[in-house]
């Protein structure tokens, strides 16, 4: 057991080293990773496995993606950097239509182990084509799991528990964490679909990940919730997700809110919402993105951003007539 | 000539004609596509069945090249390239019949057909999508350092896809075992390939990449069985991609129940008129191989194919619980 400080980015790293000094077949490939990753979250992995483990590739995301489905089938386990998911909408047939599908498509003959990291979110001036949050799109197909860490913590833990999910395994680092900094205890594990209550409440139930969970801490230092005492909960995983946690605090609160940056409509917080209300008849509230791009000047980013204030917003009217 | 090699190969290519004209005729009332009115009957094949007749000498040509644990990827065509691979005739059937049975337990139908026990990775119903995964295979063989090859079918139509050039760098760059076989039928679903192609068509594409490409008569299975043979040699003993560009003609329409009017009848006629199985035949008795022995193994495929429909006609549906099994090992139970 160690516990030390690192950022989001190393415990990635620290996930993947471990991993692949474990296990042989565990390899990585993508664009620009022999020098460390585009987000330094492969740093000095070149040099450690050298470049028939680290895999540095053309640009050419469909080909990453499709031939990573080809090793996994012969018995590689291939980690798949996307740069960030906007890129990886290239490869939508190979994730979709290919990876997602094959063992189900060939009677359970094939398995697809890898994992398919593609960065999300907003970060820094990045526009329309570099800022989407799409865990909707993959939360939709079957045969996908589903993840989105938002601490270093949980991105050491989920990245070990999707490498070994046997599963093909969609996984979201939100670009605005890299250098997020936490403990990491390395026996700790994070398994998929659990997720994680940060506040105790009984007044409302708050569900969010990724970069939403920093956002909802924030208002929750900053009072912005006044009196209500919120139960706030990181989803964590997106397919499975945490129905249990969720249900129980929803029955008890009787009002959720779900907060995710991505955009609102047809988000993952609408079937948070509609899964919770049809079993536990709480109350329901969205907050997510306009359906506007992402826009570059700071003031139309701004837009597609959460906030402190536009939680508390969300949150108080929950509790107007 | 090899009188044993090319009664091998004739084998091959009647059991995969035998196969197609059987499954064409199990699926008549099938799709309701190309106007055509649904059969009070539901066909024993369901589903859009897209045959190979007329392409047997690429699949026989090309597999008989290949060793048990040489690996495959195929097209929604892909028939032909799986029975010359070595996989069973009445499981494939079975699958094609949507039976518990089939090599997919009813789940796949014609256009997903894999046998992992022969290395045959899976037909698929996206153009081009084979590519990639056969480009991961063979970089897999590569990364286990092991002494196997990973052939790759794709049509014509393929050559416009993305995946396509993004596959043969990619195999040309690291070095790949992959033997690519553009099985040219000349036709993309129901428009010539040739009026929306720019360019040379497939050699010059693969030559621009620098991968050592041939360009073979696809409808004579020695031509296509030397060029394999001799390319599968190179890819084991010096390593990187070779290009098989064979050139054929696909007699059937694009699914079995296209009547395919949308080509010159004279165009088919021709085709029909040189029927690379019967050239084969031909040659066989011409090589010297007694009638008797011809129908012989002519004999053994009826038989087979026979026995195939028998038991696939006979064999278990699947059950409503088949459903929710064999996609995924995270979350198996949670459907909603």
């Amino acid at each position: 057991m160690t516990i030390s400080t690192m950022s989001y980015a190393e415990a990635a790293c620290l996930a993947l080293r471990e991993a692949m000094k474990a296990d042989p077949t565990v390899i990585a490939l993508g664009e620009d990773l022999g020098r460390g990753g585009v987000f330094g979250q492969y740093r000095g992995l070149r040099e450690e496995f050298g470049p028939d483990r680290i895999i540095d590739t053309p640009i050419s995301e469909a080909n990453i993606m499709g031939s990573a489905v080809g090793m996994a089938l012969a018995g590689i386990r291939p980690v798949v950097e996307m740069r960030v998911i906007d890129f990886a909408l290239c490869a939508m047939d190979e994730i979709v239509n290919q990876a997602a599908k094959n063992r189900y498509m060939f009677g359970g003959q094939g398995r697809v182990p890898l994992v398919a990291r593609m960065p999300i979110g907003i970060w820094s001036a990045s526009a329309a084509q570099h800022s989407q949050s799409l865990e909707a799109w993959f939360a939709h197909m079957p045969g996908l799991v589903v993840v989105a860490p938002a601490t270093p913590a949980d991105n050491y833990g989920l990245l070990k528990s999707s490498m070994a999910s046997g599963d093909p395994v969609i996984y979201m680092e939100h670009k605005e964490l890299w250098g997020l900094q936490g403990e990491v205890d390395t026996a700790i594990e994070v398994p998929i679909g659990k997720g994680k209550k940060l506040a105790q409440g009984n007044d409302l139930t708050i569900v969010t990940w990724s970069r939403g969970v920093g956002v909802c801490q924030q208002a929750l230092a900053d009072g912005a919730f006044g009196k209500l005492k919120p139960d706030l909960i990181d989803l964590r995983s997106i397919w499975p997700w945490d129905k249990e946690m969720v249900f129980e605090s929803a029955a008890r609160t009787g009002r959720l809110l779900v907060v995710h940056e991505a955009i609102q409509v047809a988000g993952f917080g609408a079937e948070v919402a509609a899964a919770t209300a049809e079993a536990t008849a709480c109350k329901v509230k969205r907050l997510g993105a306009p359906r506007i791009p992402v826009g570059y000047a700071q003031i139309l980013e701004n837009e597609s951003r959460l906030s402190v204030e536009k939680v508390a917003t969300a949150a108080n009217s929950l509790f107007k007539a | 000539m090899n009188t044993q090699k090319l009664a091998d190969l004739y084998r091959s290519m009647f059991r995969i004609r035998e196969f197609e004209n059987a499954a064409e005729i199990a699926s008549q009332g099938g799709v309701a596509a190309w106007g055509l009115a649904a059969s009070a009957k539901p066909a024993l094949v369901r589903g859009p069945l897209h045959l190979s007749t007329g392409q047997e000498a690429v699949a026989a040509g090309v597999c008989h090249a290949l060793t048990k644990e040489d690996m495959l990827t195929s097209t929604h065509r892909g028939h032909g390239h799986t029975l010359a691979k070595g996989a069973d005739a009445t499981k494939m059937m079975c699958e094609l019949f949507g039976r518990a049975t089939g090599y997919n337990k009813g789940k796949g139908g014609s256009m997903h057909i894999a046998d992992f026990s022969v290395g045959m990775l899976g037909a698929n119903g996206v153009v081009a999508a084979g590519i990639p995964i056969a480009t991961g295979a063979a970089h897999a063989l590569k990364i286990q350092k092991k002494p196997y090859l990973v052939a790759c079918f794709f049509g014509d139509g393929a050559t416009n896809r993305g995946p396509f050039l993004e596959g043969l760098n990619w195999a040309q760059v690291y070095g790949l075992p992959v033997l690519f076989i553009c099985e040219d039928n000349r036709i993309s679903a129901t428009t010539p390939t040739k009026t929306m192609s720019a360019g040379e068509g497939a050699f010059a594409r693969a030559q621009s990449f620098g991968i050592p490409a041939v360009q073979v008569d696809g409808n004579d299975v020695m031509a296509v069985h030397e060029a394999a043979t001799k390319m599968t040699a190179e890819i084991r003993t010096q390593g990187g991609p070779r290009f098989i560009h064979a050139v054929t003609y696909r007699f059937k329409g694009h699914v079995s129940v296209d009547p395919g009017t949308y080509r010159d009848p004279k165009e088919v006629e021709a085709a029909i008129k040189n029927d690379p199985l019967i050239a084969t035949r031909n040659k066989l008795i011409a090589a010297g191989l007694p009638l008797s022995q011809v129908e012989a193994i002519e004999a053994e495929a009826q038989k087979e194919i026979a026995t195939a429909l028998a038991v696939a006609e006979a064999a278990p549906w699947p059950v409503v619980t088949d459903a929710y099994e064999d996609i995924m090992n995270t979350s198996a139970g949670v459907w909603v």
